[in-house]
């Protein structure tokens, strides 16, 4: 009985091991040289093609690719900057022009007050040299007038008084005489009837 | 066995055995995945930069973006000598990417998990670089193994170091790549295989790990791709602008 569970044991213990050794057989592939030679031929020959065909004909297409796509870049930088100068030369232009023209139209302004005021002036000292002249006149005659009314008035006074002498009492009195009176009378009422 | 992590990167033939004097070169799936990146690359950059427009339409963007991509790579580390090497870095870097982001499809092939097809391509590089160098500099190149400003007592020894450092460069380079895409693929077929025999009731876990490791892996195979391309300029860069 128990040599028979030796050997069973035994038995399993081989047939295990022998299984384990069965696929250690194989051991690396990698260390086989069976097809080291195929192996080193067929690399040689796909990376050699690849190489030639990648450096002779696709690189240089890429990096014509990236250069054109530089170079353009760099080209429409250059026109915006050169549009940008272009456009800021427009505008100061413009401003200048825009200053220009408002200091014409200050100008212009400035210049048509002048000549209003000018005119104004003009017709003004007219007016006021015509009014002096007439305010002149008028004083004349004024004075003309202060000079003569005295007398005429003393006339008057003294025919009125005369007429009235003549209808209360009837009778002719001198002229000379009342005239005299009258005079008499203006000269200390003077103050009285003119303000001058 | 289906479930051993180690078979998708079996190696197997594609149609008939080729033989050129007794060297087999037969089409094998890892020469399909080639091909197939390689195609796709050039599918995509052709449509990318057959149109001149001003405002780029998605592929050409694609196109110029990666183009841009590589351009700044190489003027950053290698300086505008880098120039003439654009192609080449740019044909490495892209390989590299689609072979590893194919390998991310289910049932695909990794190229880049194969020792040998990442060391040809580091072997490649390193003696490209070591030719550069000579030609540019003609033996002052060796200078480049003598650092300045080190005392001459510890000369002897800095040089050997130096010289073991750069003849390691294919070897770091390619194992670096092969490593990282094995060491994925393989991580993501074992947590598969989980999820099938844990089944129903416990594959849940080990089903979102995989949908994790399968990001991080597409991560991976960006930074690979970028980390081999990278290491390139800057050996290309000591080989150009010898100043150590």
């Amino acid at each position: 009985m128990r040599k028979r569970l030796v050997l069973y044991l035994l038995l399993s213990v081989i047939t295990f091991v022998s299984n384990v050794y069965g696929a250690e057989s194989e051991g690396m592939p990698q260390l086989n040289p069976e097809f080291w030679v195929s192996q080193i031929f067929w690399l040689i020959l796909t990376f050699g093609f690849l190489f030639i065909i990648l450096s002779k004909f696709i690189l240089p297409k890429i990096s014509n690719n990236l250069e054109l796509r530089k170079s353009q870049i760099l080209d429409n930088i250059e026109t915006a900057e050169k549009q940008k100068i272009e456009s800021e030369n427009k505008i100061k232009e413009y401003e200048t022009l825009i200053n220009n023209s408002k200091n014409e139209a200050r100008n212009y302004f400035n210049d048509a007050r002048k000549k209003i005021i000018q005119d104004i002036d003009k017709k003004r000292e007219k007016v006021e040299e015509e009014i002096n002249l007439e305010i002149q006149n008028a004083e004349k005659e004024i004075a003309e007038l202060k000079k003569n009314s005295p007398e005429k008035i003393n006339k008057i006074a003294t025919d009125t008084s005369a007429q009235l002498i003549k209808q209360l009492i009837g009778e002719e009195i001198n002229n000379s005489s009342i005239s005299a009176i009258v005079e008499d009378l203006s000269k200390k009422n003077k103050g009285k009837y003119y303000d001058n | 066995m289906a479930t051993n992590p180690m078979h998708q990167f079996n190696v197997y033939r594609i149609g008939p055995e080729i033989k050129i004097d007794q060297i087999d070169i037969s089409f094998t799936n890892a020469s399909l995945f080639m091909v197939m990146s390689s195609l796709i690359i050039l599918i995509i950059f052709n449509l990318g930069s057959i149109k001149k427009n001003i405002i780029p339409n998605k592929v050409q963007l694609l196109a110029e973006l990666s183009y841009s991509f590589i351009s700044k790579m190489i003027s950053d580390t290698a300086g505008s000598k880098g120039k003439p090497y654009f192609g080449f870095i740019f044909s490495l870097f892209m390989f590299v990417l689609f072979c590893n982001m194919l390998g991310m499809l289910p049932y695909a092939f990794t190229v880049t998990s194969h020792i040998i097809v990442t060391f040809v391509l580091a072997a490649l590089i390193f003696i490209g670089v070591t030719v550069i160098g000579f030609i540019k500099h003609g033996l002052g190149y060796l200078k480049l193994f003598v650092p300045s400003g080190v005392p001459i007592v510890l000369l002897p020894l800095i040089v050997v170091i130096e010289v073991i450092s750069y003849l390691s460069r294919p070897i770091s380079l390619s194992v670096r790549l092969f490593a990282n895409m094995m060491a994925g693929h393989t991580m993501m077929k074992v947590f598969g295989g989980f999820v099938i025999s844990l089944g129903l009731v416990g594959g849940w876990l080990p089903l979102g790990f995989s949908v994790a490791l399968t990001g991080l892996e597409i991560l991976v195979a960006f930074l690979q791709a970028y980390v081999f391309a990278i290491l390139t300029c800057i050996y290309l860069n000591d080989a150009l602008n010898l100043h150590h």
